[in-house]
């Protein structure tokens, strides 16, 4: 049964709104929209002299599960270069099922949107918008 | 007498489907309507026994073929309160804008102005902003009301002698207003402009008298009026498509062709270039007619006790607003409503758990939602085959969202 896409677990995420604001100097920020849903995603970062992640902040106009995919990707960002990121992507892609295997925390929270094609963007739109800002 | 829903209900075969053991709440109408078996059966009908190409053919399956495509031509014509040679069947209702907006802008020159509202739907936007880019025409935009209605205030203001063209929507997509035609034909009637209305939310909900509107194009698509997809309509006053040249070439659409120089058949022809959609405008006929059988006082009375019903569900459920007009005058059963802290898409998709279907999100109209500042809203458009049940598992919906999403 589909009403079981809004678990605890991905409302607690996107409720607990980590990284969720913005940065007072941020070193990049990208900006990136779904054109059809119209959710909206703004990233801030602050980046060391290699391209890490110091800080992190994010804006999302957007549906429950692009503020919960914010939030979680905030929570890990911290450290990571674009490499890292895109690692880390990978477990989001094989939460919702684009990709074989285990997906780590705290991605493994999205399975249940491996049912729901239509929103599998929303989950995707923050690492768009950050992969935009670490380019 | 009272407006018997079972007996339409009945008339839908998919409105008894079972998904994942819960009927169907099919509340996204405005999108694309049910189709019902007077309109399938005309369709398997053309396809089974009189299925062959039209106007071409002398044998007897395509007279068969060309007598159903234009007896739907005069069907989807008496809806409308017209003459049969004044219907161009089109593509869709998208397609028959851009017809408008390709064939009649085309007689338009720099520096002409067309006058639309901020709460059209994107395809009564971008044909103009298209022509404007081709032709150099000026695009004017009438503001909506705080209540979701194109401010009929403003539009004295915004009328200039180069105004050539008014093009709203009869009925809005998205907050199920409907316009004062009268006054803006009147407004036109002052600078000679002519009015076009965009149909696509307004035919779904019974016949519509072209005449005494006073207007000069409208355009609908067949999907939303319980008919097939692939077919739209345009009608149009007779010296207007006299006058305008054809939107695209091809067979059908001409008098006599030589390399040296074509002559264009006399319209509706000249504008259906090709082998029309004729199973689908077959189908449209078919639905017109249907439409033109059902009682729509009491239709619209049970379309309006449910508009009722459901924002008063709404006014119970804390955080939830509804956008557009308040009452019952002069609107059509398109609501549209926000829902504090919780995203249109959260809603719209906690409603499919209750087997809800509705549409969330802008609705191919931008430019409205930024006026508001909205990230969209979630859109109930119901028919008159919806019933209280369908509204009632909305709200359960929606309540449910509420405690559980925020
Ligand atoms: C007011 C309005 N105009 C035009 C359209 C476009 O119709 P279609 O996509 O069927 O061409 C729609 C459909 O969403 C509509 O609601």
């Amino acid at each position: 049964m589909s009403d079981q896409l809004y678990q605890d677990r991905i409302v607690a995420l996107a409720k607990a709104k980590t990284g969720a604001g913005k940065l007072a100097a941020p070193t990049k920020s990208a900006r990136r929209d779904n054109p059809l849903c119209g959710d909206r995603v703004t990233i801030d970062v602050r980046l060391d002299g290699q391209g890490r992640i110091e800080e992190i902040a994010h804006q999302v106009r957007g549906c429950l599960l692009c503020q919960a995919s914010a939030s979680a990707l905030s929570s890990v960002a911290v450290g990571r270069d674009a490499a890292g990121i895109a690692a880390v992507r990978h477990d989001a892609e094989r939460a919702i099922g684009r990709e074989a295997g285990e997906a780590a925390e705290p991605f493994a929270a999205f399975a249940p949107v491996a049912a729901h094609k239509s929103r599998q963007e929303c989950v995707l739109l923050p690492f768009e918008a950050l992969k935009d800002a670490l380019s | 007498m009272s407006f018997d829903v079972a007996a339409v209900r009945g008339q839908f075969p998919i409105l008894s489907e079972i998904i994942d053991g819960r009927p169907i709440h099919y509340l996204d109408n405005g999108a694309s309507a049910q189709t019902p078996d007077a309109v399938l059966d005309a369709v398997r009908t053309y396809e089974t026994t009189g299925r062959a190409n039209v106007l071409r053919g002398v044998h007897r399956l395509a007279e068969r073929a060309t007598d159903a495509y234009e007896n739907a031509r005069a069907d989807v014509a008496r809806f409308l309160g017209v003459q049969p040679m004044e219907i161009v069947f089109t593509g869709g209702c998208t397609a028959a804008i851009n017809l408008v907006a390709y064939s009649y802008g085309s007689l338009l020159k720099p520096g002409d102005r067309i006058l639309l509202s901020e709460l059209e739907h994107h395809s009564n936007i971008v044909p103009w902003q298209l022509l404007r880019a081709r032709a150099g025409l000026e695009i004017d935009m009438i503001p909506v009301t705080t209540d979701g209605r194109i401010d009929l205030e403003k539009l004295p203001g915004l009328l200039t002698p180069r105004t050539r063209l008014i093009s709203l929507a009869h009925v809005s997509n998205v907050t199920g207003a409907m316009i004062d035609v009268g006054a803006v034909v009147a407004a036109a009637k002052s600078v000679g402009a002519k009015v076009m209305l965009d149909g696509a939310q307004r035919a779904p909900h019974g016949p519509v008298d072209l005449p005494s509107l006073g207007i000069d194009f409208y355009v609908f698509a067949g999907h939303k009026a319980y008919g097939p997809n692939g077919i739209g309509v345009l009608w149009a006053k007779p010296d207007l498509l006299d006058a305008m040249p054809p939107f695209m070439g091809g067979g059908s659409m001409i008098g006599r062709v030589t390399f040296a120089e074509t002559t264009w058949a006399p319209p509706p022809r000249r504008f259906e270039a090709g082998t029309p959609p004729i199973g689908p405008a077959i189908g449209l006929g078919a639905a017109c007619k249907w439409m033109q059988a059902l009682d729509w006082t009491g239709a619209h009375a049970h379309e309006m006790t449910m508009v009722q019903h459901l924002m008063d569900g709404l006014q119970k459920i804390d955080g939830a607003r509804i956008f557009g007009p308040a009452g019952l005058q002069n609107r059509y059963p398109v609501v549209s409503f926000t829902l504090d802290g919780v995203h249109p898409h959260d809603v719209a998709q906690t409603l499919d758990s209750f087997g809800v279907a509705v549409r969330a999100g802008h609705h191919c109209a931008q430019p409205l939602m930024d006026r508001f500042d909205l990230d969209g809203t979630t859109r109930v458009s119901m028919a008159p085959y919806n019933d209280g049940s369908d509204i009632d598992a909305l709200l359960t919906g929606v309540r449910r969202a509420a405690k559980t999403l925020r």
